[in-house]
């Protein structure tokens, strides 16, 4: 492989310069910088909320807020990892709550603090409506906040960005699980599978299927492919 | 970001051919056919990249380069520094992991009335299980069976699977199903409430149940705040560094790391229940892998260390669709979902080269021979080359829109580097994903050494020596479930007599009768990605480029 010429921006990690190759992502950054990372690093593939980040542009009096393995850095960008934040979790058992007689602000007596500033909304990294599903909680729409809130990470960058101190993305897990807990449809497919398998009525055929000749399995095989319907 | 200019070209090609594909499937390959292309394509096919062990009970067993660098290492436990006479904690059922089959076992043994331990290397919850974007394996549709599921994953894993554990798997899955949805994860669901399921390659029937493109998510959120609530004890970044044994060769607890402090903490259990996943950061055969930061075998190193057998651990699974750009994405893993809802894999020419719904092993061999033999890659400007993901197909075939609502997560995290999914084809190249081997488990999850347990992707058995998409998650819950019973059941209720490490003496001892010699100490807990290693795209285009 011909050998491609590294240009190198500088930034600055917690105050400290660095001159490290452009377009990497703040984490590699930090890596490339020498940074020996244990904490604030997770699945390096943005879903799992363990590297979110503050930054400053050059010049800029905005803190911007992101996950750092998704992040690309920009000459003299400004940056501080942020691999905790302290945030409480109510512990009311799920399976007892009954969703028609919910009262969430009991369990988050927080949220009618919220007074609608949007923060929350603006410091998300994966760009999650926060304000909007946490006034679908006081509203009790549930499902409004599933929909809302299904791609949430878990960073608790919102939480660390509230003024009025609410933990929006454990309020969220919360409803969710309440939610699929106890108002999605219990599945009649399912039902009867279950019930069919409690019955034995796949043991003798699985029985049989352990001792079965590998090419037998295999034509076998050919057959079910060749019937199958479309994939989706 | 977008698209380089230079690879503009091919992009145009692939839009070309389009319409024609939307209504041709290339054909199926024959068994023959397939065995031809995975012997001259496939990395588990190429002797250069495997050892056999020179030490141990697992002596003579071929295991990837890497990984026989890692069982072959001294510990990085300093004897000296631990005093086992006292137990800085003690516990009916420890977990090493903290991912989906570490806290499946742990709610299951807590569940089942015993006191849980869970320590894991970061976070809990960090893990290949959050990352899990396709779905889970289960036979829940009228047309499926549990019989049909068994001929799959045996035909998948080239009969090489354990037929007992199989069966177990396609046994309980449809249970496991209820038992999530129990747990408050929102499923997929038809209009009637019924589940939505789709059919990954290797499959005869629709069974792949998901949450959007964040199944795994999901899933390890709902389990982690289960955990949470029943208040199961949990050691974060306190990753296990070796097992303890009693004098019979029996396992009684294990030595872990406080990576915070440095500091040395013995944890004294009636069974250990091992769930801390694959091998994919440290790269085998120099691939991009689309692990998280801790897989890093560090359960096979010390298992087979305290005598435990290991199986097929020389097959590692390349995913064929790992992210090739944008760079900073790269190895990260593009879910089969996008195959199954109509993503067809074309060369740089615009032309269909393999079934899109061809198992995980075929059609990354066949990417690997259109990017190297062939040369119909489309190569990006650091060097790597790629094959299309048409996923415009997607909307085209099942309505517009269909890939927003679908892959939220795929279409936000590209669109962050100035690419469209919904109408731009993505660059893939194969990326380490999962290994397919592990330590012998049987029905119950239980090793050769008593009290020792394995669940997920550390165990070896379920899956033979190809894993078929949807049935890694199946298989965390199931063995999760399963072990975590019958250690709460069996977990050795009298103290051990006396807690040793004479099986780590010995492994140095043995080193040293070899005259095997390293820099290096295991488990690694962590890779190195610090100074120049963190540019390493460049580093996997030249090590596959010379692997080829």
């Amino acid at each position: 492989m011909k050998a491609v010429e590294i240009k190198k921006i500088p930034i600055y990690v917690m105050g400290k310069k660095f001159e490290v190759p452009e377009e990497l992502t703040i984490l590699k950054a930090l890596e490339y910088s020498g940074f020996d990372i244990k904490r604030g690093c997770g699945c390096r593939g943005g879903v799992c909320g363990a590297c979110a980040t503050v930054y400053r542009r050059k010049g800029e009096y905005k803190i911007n807020t992101g996950l750092a393995c998704q992040t690309v850095i920009e000459p003299e960008i400004n940056l501080v990892q942020l691999p905790f934040v302290s945030t409480r979790k109510s512990l009311i058992a799920i399976r007892e709550v009954e969703p028609e007689s919910l009262d969430i602000v009991k369990a988050y007596p927080e949220l009618m603090r919220c007074m609608g500033c949007n923060t929350c909304t603006k410091s998300c990294p994966v760009d999650l409506k926060v304000m909007d599903y946490v006034s679908a909680v006081i509203r009790g729409d549930l499902a409004e906040v599933v929909e809302l809130s299904i791609d949430c990470v878990m960073c608790g960058m919102c939480a660390s960005r509230c003024p009025a101190e609410l933990t929006p993305f454990n309020i969220a897990l919360f409803v969710r699980r309440v939610y699929g807990m106890h108002m999605l449809p219990e599945s009649e497919q399912l039902r009867s599978r279950l019930q069919e398998i409690e019955d034995g009525i796949y043991t003798e055929e699985l029985t049989k299927l352990k001792t079965m000749l590998n090419d037998d399995m295999q034509a076998r095989f050919l057959e079910l492919q060749a019937n199958k319907g479309a994939s989706i | 970001m977008a698209y380089p200019v230079g690879m503009k070209s091919s992009i145009e090609k692939v839009e070309l051919t389009r319409k024609n594909r939307l209504h041709s499937e290339c054909p199926r390959m024959a068994p023959d056919e397939k065995a031809v292309l995975l012997k001259g394509f496939h990395p588990d096919f190429k002797d250069g990249d495997k050892l056999k062990l020179r030490c141990g009970v697992n002596k003579g067993e071929r295991v990837p380069k890497v990984m026989a660098e890692y069982i072959e290492a001294p510990s990085r436990l300093d004897l000296a520094s631990v005093d086992l006479s006292q137990a800085d904690y003690k516990t009916d059922v420890l977990v090493i992991g903290g991912g989906g089959g570490g806290a499946t076992a742990a709610l299951t043994a807590s569940e089942n009335g015993a006191d849980v331990l869970i320590a894991t290397k970061l976070r809990l919850g960090d893990s290949n299980t959050i990352m899990a974007e396709g779905g889970i394996g289960a036979a829940t549709y009228p047309e499926d069976s549990p019989v049909i599921h068994y001929i799959d994953t045996m035909v998948g894993g080239r009969f090489k699977n354990i037929p007992e554990v199989v069966e177990a798997l396609v046994h309980d899955a449809p249970g496991i199903v209820s038992w999530l949805s129990g747990l408050g994860v929102n499923f997929d669901r038809k209009a009637d409430g019924s589940y939505f399921a789709h059919m990954p390659a290797g499959h005869s029937a629709k069974r792949s149940h998901s949450i959007k493109d964040i199944t795994g998510l999901e899933i390890m959120r709902a389990l982690c705040d289960e955990v949470r609530n029943r208040q199961i004890s949990v050691l974060e970044f306190s990753p296990a560094v070796e097992l303890i044994l009693d004098e019979e060769g029996r396992c009684a607890g294990a030595v872990l790391e406080d990576l915070d402090i440095g500091k040395k903490i013995v944890v004294e259990a009636g069974a250990v229940i091992m769930a801390t996943g694959g091998m994919g950061r440290l790269h085998p055969n120099g691939f991009p892998t689309s692990n998280h930061y801790g897989a890093t075998a560090d359960g096979i190193v010390m298992a087979s260390r305290a005598g435990a057998k290991l199986l097929y651990m020389e097959y590692v699974q390349y995913h064929p669709t790992g992210v090739a750009w944008p760079e900073q994405m790269l190895g990260l893993l593009l879910s089969e979902a996008l195959r199954a809802q109509g993503a067809e894999v074309v060369n740089s020419d615009g032309e269909a080269f393999v079934n899109r719904l061809e198992t995980r092993d075929a059609l990354a061999a066949a990417i690997l021979r259109e990017c190297g033999q062939r040369e119909k890659g489309a190569v990006t400007p650091t060097g790597v080359a790629g094959v299309w993901l048409d996923t415009p197909m997607i909307d085209l075939k099942c309505g517009p829109g269909t890939f927003l609502k679908r892959f939220a997560g795929i279409d936000h995290r590209f669109k962050k580097y100035g690419i469209d999914p919904s109408k731009e084809p993505l660059l893939v190249y194969p990326t380490q994903h999962y290994q397919n081997g592990g330590v012998k488990i049987n029905v119950n999850g239980e090793t050769n050494i008593p009290y020792l347990y394995m669940a997920g992707e550390v165990s070896g058995g379920v899956h033979g020596h190809n894993r078929l998409g949807s049935n890694s998650l199946q298989d965390i819950f199931v063995f999760g479930r399963r072990s975590g019973s019958h250690a709460a059941e069996f977990y050795r209720k009298s103290p051990a007599k006396k807690m040793v490490l004479n099986h780590v003496q010995a492994h140095t001892e043995e080193l040293d009768a070899l005259g095997l010699v390293t820099d290096k100490t295991s488990p690694l807990l962590l890779p190195d990605y610090k100074f120049e290693k963190a540019l390493v795209s460049a580093q996997y285009s030249t090590d596959i480029g010379e692997a080829q």
